[in-house]
């Protein structure tokens, strides 16, 4: 029974923060652009997250008829899904975490490799030349992060000797792993930026080329899925950085430990929303070009010195 | 990598300038007298309609948004039968008020003339004329003009002389 409601409370809290985030950002990013954001809707324009949903919810729901219907419909479950998965191994703090499986990080990584799944499947199924070029750059923009992504992790699970994250945590109680794995964590950063593909490495949206990229043929809730998606994913990077790199829910004992978590990944979040404030999109070549020429290797020496050095202070 | 960084600061800090929105309902810009908005028709100093339906701001109006019947009352005094302006598609360039010999059409700084129905941007003459002198006061065209049309007599304005006899001999 506890199980039940602790899968309830995480979805209820996951899914209100990500529409949470729509103002959190609007409102962030126009007070980094000297801006005010949307300020009318209730206290400090709080509303606007009602708006929006209650606007999403009641706008034309548009199967463009040259799509491919049953693929296009399911491509904006799939990342939600595959996004909520990943949180199933996320410790919120020692008692409320879903499941802490002892392949943890392993999952994670592939459950959140399954999110550019709807995004190839969404720009395939929408028949539409820009979706397709979407969808391609989606596929190519995996191939070059996804491998520096895992790497940069195992230093961590090196340090730890476990994949699972409740140990991980638990390993940092004298020294988070920031310091001993600085490397790795700019690393994962960086591919958990392209993982989401939120600025600056929003290629397969791009807006500025692409009309909308990927998403480009999806309207109402299908949109909004997808809309939900990103911020989700958003969330559960930051969470996982969290909980790799930055302690977790340890902190002194003034605020419980939920709130540490809470505390820390947002201001991940907020880090995520000013790098899309700040940084340019590059070109897809050129990030394929970084990830495979200069953060591959930097990710497999940051794992070979960290190797050696575990193994000399082992003994 | 450095200009990244050093970018990714420089917004940051961004968060502590002072935002440049003007929240406008409720604070509104300062608009400068010659700003160009709506449109109006002035009056000269006497209280007579200004414009004399030369028809210049009509050819001078690059969207052909102006419309207007020019007619003449018993002195002579040509004013405009109707004079319409649709602010459907007026661009506010102000080039009808730069064509105007008599200072007669204005483009005064107001711009929020926002209505639900198209068709109530089109002004009519009694919405346009208003009771001012606008921008140029004192101003009377027919006190300067050659003819009279009730105004004053032939040879009574400022700057004008007594018309010449042409059947006396004397200079
Ligand atoms: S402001 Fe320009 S567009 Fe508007 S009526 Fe005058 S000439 Fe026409
Ligand atoms: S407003 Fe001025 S330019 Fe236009 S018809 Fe009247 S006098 Fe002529």
């Amino acid at each position: 029974m506890q199980h039940v409601w602790i899968v309830l409370g995480v979805l209820f809290v996951l899914l209100n923060i990500a529409a949470g985030l729509i103002w959190v950002e609007r409102r962030m990013l126009a007070m980094w652009q000297d801006r005010l954001g949307p300020n009318r809707a209730g206290p400090l324009g709080i509303l606007i997250v009602l708006a929006d949903t209650l606007k999403l919810f009641f706008k034309e729901d548009w199967i463009p008829p040259f799509a491919d219907k049953w693929v296009f419909i399911v491509a904006p479950a799939v990342v939600v899904g595959s996004v909520l998965m990943s949180f199933v191994i996320i410790p919120f703090t020692p008692q409320i975490i879903v499941s802490d499986l002892n392949v943890g990080i392993l999952f994670f990584l592939a459950m959140s490799s399954l999110g550019v799944y709807s995004i190839v499947l969404g720009g395939w199924a929408s028949n539409n030349k820009y979706s397709l070029l979407g969808a391609m750059r989606g596929a190519s923009q995996m191939i070059a992060y996804e491998v520096f992504m895992g790497l940069s992790l195992m230093g961590v699970v090196m340090l730890t000797g476990s994949f699972k994250l409740g140990d991980i945590v638990n390993a940092q109680k004298d020294m988070w792993f920031v310091v001993k794995q600085p490397l790795g964590l700019i690393l994962f950063f960086i591919a958990g930026i392209a993982e989401t593909h939120r600025l600056p490495f929003d290629i397969p949206e791009a807006e500025s080329e692409l009309v909308a990229g990927y998403h480009s043929e999806y309207s109402g809730m299908k949109f909004g899925m997808f809309f939900i998606g990103e911020y989700l994913g958003i969330t559960l990077i930051s969470a996982v950085t969290v909980a790799m790199f930055f302690g977790g829910w340890l902190g002194w004992s003034f605020l419980p430990p939920w709130a540490w978590f809470f505390l820390k990944t947002f201001v991940f979040i907020l880090f995520f929303i000013l790098l899309r404030a700040s940084l340019p999109r590059p070109r897809y070549d050129q990030l394929m070009e970084t990830g495979w020429k200069i953060l591959l290797p930097l990710a497999l020496a940051n794992l070979m010195i960290t190797g050696a050095v575990a193994l000399l202070v082992r003994g | 990598m450095f200009s990244h960084i050093r970018t990714i600061w420089l917004t940051f800090l961004h968060l502590f300038k002072r935002h440049v929105t003007i929240q406008y309902p409720e604070e509104k810009i300062k608009l400068r007298p010659r700003w160009r908005g709506r449109i109006v028709l002035t009056k000269d100093p006497d209280g007579g309609e200004r414009c004399v339906g030369c028809y210049l701001c009509a050819v001078a109006c690059p969207v052909d948004c102006i419309a207007l019947q020019a007619t003449e009352d018993e002195n002579g005094r040509r004013y405009p039968e109707f004079f319409r302006i649709n602010f459907s598609r007026c661009i506010f360039c102000g080039y009808c008020e730069d064509a105007c010999p008599t200072y007669a059409i204005q483009l005064i700084p107001d711009f929020e003339m926002a209505e639900y129905n198209r068709q109530n941007l089109v002004f009519e003459k009694e919405d346009l004329l208003i009771n001012s002198q606008g921008k140029y006061p004192g101003y009377n065209f027919y006190k300067v003009a050659g003819m009279n049309a009730g105004v004053k007599e032939k040879g009574e304005g400022e700057n004008e002389d007594a018309p010449v006899d042409i059947h006396s001999l004397m200079p």
